[in-house]
């Protein structure tokens, strides 16, 4: 009886234990699957040829996988949201985690949680209908697909991950610390900037940190509306193409096992290592903050 | 003094603002696409297939597919996360494993969505040979998902105060007996409402299920999990950005974003409104 | 008189924390035994020790022995199910299950394997009405445990340890938390248990200690200063800090 037991209850606590690894085996997965797919791309062409600024995969004289141009096309429209999202972002962060009242916090979080929930295809759809011929008659320009309308899109999407994020931290500050400067007659304001925002700082940067995550991550609406020319852009108001819009734009396309296909993994897999660097650096500043409450 | 309060006052309006500036931007969003998507929806709309290349008709194909792959993403990933949830709230003990194991969910937050679809297509499609299908989508949208169907669970059933347990214990249940006698019980209504978040993200992603699963243009409703499917999020896509005559599909395309909408939003208040009959329920 | 519980060279530790130091006792059976001292001096990690609870705390270390009827519980092999089965808790603070009163009550002995439903209104019948609640509640067994008052609940949790027929009732200040007229109940309670049960019970409060045990042991600082039969205790204490502590002038 007690043996049965034992091992039932053994059992059950494998069963359970097998099933949470499973995150452990997925994500080692995707790394084995991506980076062998990607990196099976340089038994056909040496190393040296990605690194160039031309990416034009279907060519019938000589095709060229130069990663160069989507790397900038991420990084410029990713550049562009973030400068774009975070003064908007922490601004609302503080206004909800100290100045709002009650009720009114509980009026404006409904309206950011809905902002996160919008799937990315309306937002592309949107910032194609909306956000673009705006920005081609503020600048006017040619055409309203490009770079900075790719930003601001991405920018817009950035910010409830900020917003709640940051909100935390900012709230997570002891009462102590903002009394103490309080009570030297400090205002409200100098205190929040001088001493709330300050200790909530790791808090924020963690924040923003996964709102890049986010951001360069984030697919179908950069491929709705920067226009995707894979060349490398000399200002916003260029059309760009981003590594996630490169992958899925032409792998629906591509004959298996080509040449292409392993550079469109590679860049998969460039794309998989930044997203997890930059997450895992967030979630360790995050950790530290929260250890060090 | 006084230059000061005026310079105090212009910082809080510069904030309050800048909330302001979201709220409106939501609000306009929604009403933009409420109004010129209402006109477009009609019992034939709904219920019909697309014609002409997507360029008239309905969406039935697009709405039933997506309603399939929420599905099958739910019974892949709930049993999934839930059961994942339950080891580390209630068997887990601090160590390397435990640890890993939390590494690789965070990092499966933050796996971009296209990577999934490469994922999906290197493993469901191709190794596994599902073919773009149902299952390999629904396979790929479970792994997005179960990051946010296991952090939703663990928060239920840390709501369960420890003494439920303790006391579970005390009259000599096992473990086991405790946790599905007297842990489960309460924690189910909380995992579900998490989980219905999650299923709301999964039916407007796209990238996961552009190389796993949809269709361009498909006019028939899928026979087995094994078929191809159109899907609302990538049809809206090919809407907007695959016809020769974007403006003139401009009403459709908003029938079939406030479709979407309505579906996303909706599976979002029926897990609020869960939430709130919870709360009543256990009030600890 | 017959020992139920003995306890050698006791030591628990939480962490590097020594919470108690050697201890020793001879608990007898059938017998009501208090256990006092001031708050922190590990009156319940004590009392957790009988049925293995402090298992469930991660980090802790126990030495020396602790026998219930000569058998070494903290012997490997033991079945740990079964010894909370034969030692039932009460806890400080009432926790009834969020279900039915009946289910309440049936759950000990569901879990141990009870199906028939004629049995189980027996042993909720027999276990309630030994608890004092059965008058109370015998017309409305099916509504939410929740909505009896504190004292009821606590009697509901000590029919709910009854159910499973212990042998063995501890009490962790099982009255802290109620009304005079509710803890008079459930000193009169343990009165009609004693005869039953071996019973052990923490309490902060003097008279309740005197008036409900036979024996009192008091703690200080994870030690046994002093245990006797009650009245030695309270009127004739063999330590200078016993008497201290029992006519209040700390603690
Ligand atoms: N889970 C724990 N982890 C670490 N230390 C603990 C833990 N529980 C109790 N202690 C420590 O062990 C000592 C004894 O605690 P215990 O709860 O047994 O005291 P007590 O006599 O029951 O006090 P009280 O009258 O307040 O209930 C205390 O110093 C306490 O801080
Ligand atoms: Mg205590």
């Amino acid at each position: 009886m007690l043996n049965f037991r034992g091992c039932k209850e053994k059992g059950v606590k494998t069963v359970f234990l097998i099933t949470a690894s499973m995150s452990i085996l997925v994500v080692a997965m995707i790394f084995l699957f991506l980076g062998k797919e990607g990196l099976s791309i340089f038994k056909e062409v040496p190393l040296s040829s990605v690194w160039v600024d031309k990416w034009y995969p279907v060519s019938f004289r000589k095709p060229q996988f130069g990663i160069i141009p989507l790397l900038a096309g991420s990084l410029l429209v990713t550049a562009i949201a973030i400068i774009f999202a975070v003064p908007l972002a922490v601004g609302t962060a503080i206004y909800i985690a100290e100045i709002a009242k009650p009720m009114e916090r509980e009026f404006l979080k409904p309206f950011i949680e809905v902002l996160a929930g919008i799937p990315s295809v309306v937002n592309g759809f949107l910032g194609m209908v909306i956000l673009s011929p705006l920005v081609k008659k503020v600048f006017s320009l040619s055409t309203g697909l490009n770079a900075l309308t790719g930003g601001l899109m991405l920018g817009i999407m950035a910010v409830p991950t900020i917003i709640s994020i940051s909100e935390d931290a900012i709230r997570n500050v002891p009462q102590s610390y903002k009394q103490a400067s309080l009570a030297l007659g400090a205002s409200f304001l100098q205190t929040t900037f001088k001493v709330t925002v300050p200790a909530a700082l790791s808090g924020i940067i963690a924040s923003v940190m996964l709102g890049i995550g986010r951001v360069i991550g984030e697919t179908m609406t950069v491929m709705m509306v920067t226009g995707n020319a894979a060349i490398i852009p000399h200002s916003a108001f260029d059309s760009v193409r981003t590594m996630t819009a490169t992958i899925a734009a032409e792998m629906g396309e591509v004959p298996f096992g080509s040449t292409h296909y392993h550079a469109l993994f590679l860049v998969g897999f460039i794309l998989l290592s930044i997203t997890f660097l930059i997450n895992y650096i967030a979630q360790k500043v995050l950790h530290k903050y929260r250890l060090g409450e | 003094m006084p230059k000061k309060r005026t310079n105090e006052k212009i910082v809080y309006w510069i904030l309050r603002g800048i909330s302001y500036f979201f709220v409106l931007i939501v609000a306009y969003i929604l009403f933009d696409i409420f109004i010129k998507g209402i006109g477009v929806i009609s019992w034939d709309f709904l219920t019909q297939a697309p014609k002409k290349g997507g360029t008239a008709g309905g969406i039935l194909p697009a709405i039933v597919g997506t309603l399939y792959l929420v599905l099958m993403t739910i019974i892949i990933s709930l049993p999934l996360g839930m059961s994942s949830a339950v080891y580390l709230t209630e068997y887990a003990t601090q160590g390397w494993l435990t640890r890993l194991i939390r590494l690789a969910i965070s990092t499966l937050a933050g796996v971009p969505s296209i990577v999934f679809g490469l994922f999906g297509l290197s493993l469901f499609v191709i190794f596994f040979g599902f073919g773009a299908s149902i299952l390999a989508g629904s396979f790929t949208l479970a792994l997005l998902v179960l990051p946010i169907i296991i952090v939703a669970s663990e928060e239920a059933l840390r709501s369960v105060p420890p003494y439920m347990r303790e006391a579970s214990l005390a009259l000599g249940a096992t473990k086991w007996q405790t946790i599905y006698k007297n842990v489960l019980p309460y924690s189910l209504g909380g995992m579900m409402t998490g989980s219905i978040l999650g299923i709301g993200r999964a039916a407007g992603e796209t990238a996961p299920i552009l190389l796993t699963a949809a269709a361009f243009f498909l006019p028939r409703l899928p026979d087995s999990i094994f078929d191809q499917v159109m899907a609302l999020p990538y049809h809206l896509y090919i809407l907007a950005t695959q016809h020769p005559e974007v403006d003139k599909v401009r009403p459709l395309q908003y029938g079939t974003t406030l479709v979407l909408m309505a579906l996303v939003i909706g599976l979002n208040l029926a897990a609020i409104i869960l939430r709130m009959r919870i709360r009543k329920k256990y009030q600890w | 008189m017959a020992t139920k519980i003995s306890v050698k060279n006791l030591k628990f530790f939480y962490g590097e924390k020594l919470a108690l130091a050697d201890i020793d006792m001879e608990i007898p059976a059938n017998m009501v035994t208090a256990l006092i001292g001031p708050s922190g001096c590990g009156k319940s990690t004590y009392l957790r020790t009988f049925n293995r609870m402090n298992d469930l705390i991660a980090n802790t270390r126990l030495d020396g022995k602790v026998l219930i009827d000569g058998h070494d519980i903290y012997s490997n092999g033991v079945d740990v199910v079964g010894l909370r089965k034969k030692v039932g808790m009460v806890f400080q603070k009432s926790n009834p299950f969020p279900k039915s009163i009946f289910e309440n009550v049936a759950y000990g002995p569901r879990i141990h394997g009870i199906k028939n439903r004629h049995q189980l209104q027996e042993i909720v019948e027999k276990s309630l009405t030994k608890s004092a609640l059965w008058d109370e509640v015998k017309d409305r067994l099916d509504e939410n445990a929740l909505s009896l008052s504190g004292g009821q609940q606590q009697r509901l949790c000590i029919a709910r340890t009854l159910a499973i027929e212990p042998e063995i009732v501890l009490m962790d200040e099982p009255a802290s938390a109620l009304d005079p007229i509710s803890t008079s109940k459930i000193e009169e309670l343990i009165h009609e248990l004693r005869d039953n049960y071996t019973i052990i019970i923490v309490t902060h409060n003097m008279q309740q200690a005197a008036r409900v045990s036979d024996f009192t042991a008091f703690f200080y600082e994870g030690q046994l200063v002093e245990f006797s039969a009650t009245e030695v205790i309270f009127y004739k204490p063999a330590k200078k800090k016993t008497e201290d502590y029992v006519t209040g002038r700390f603690g």
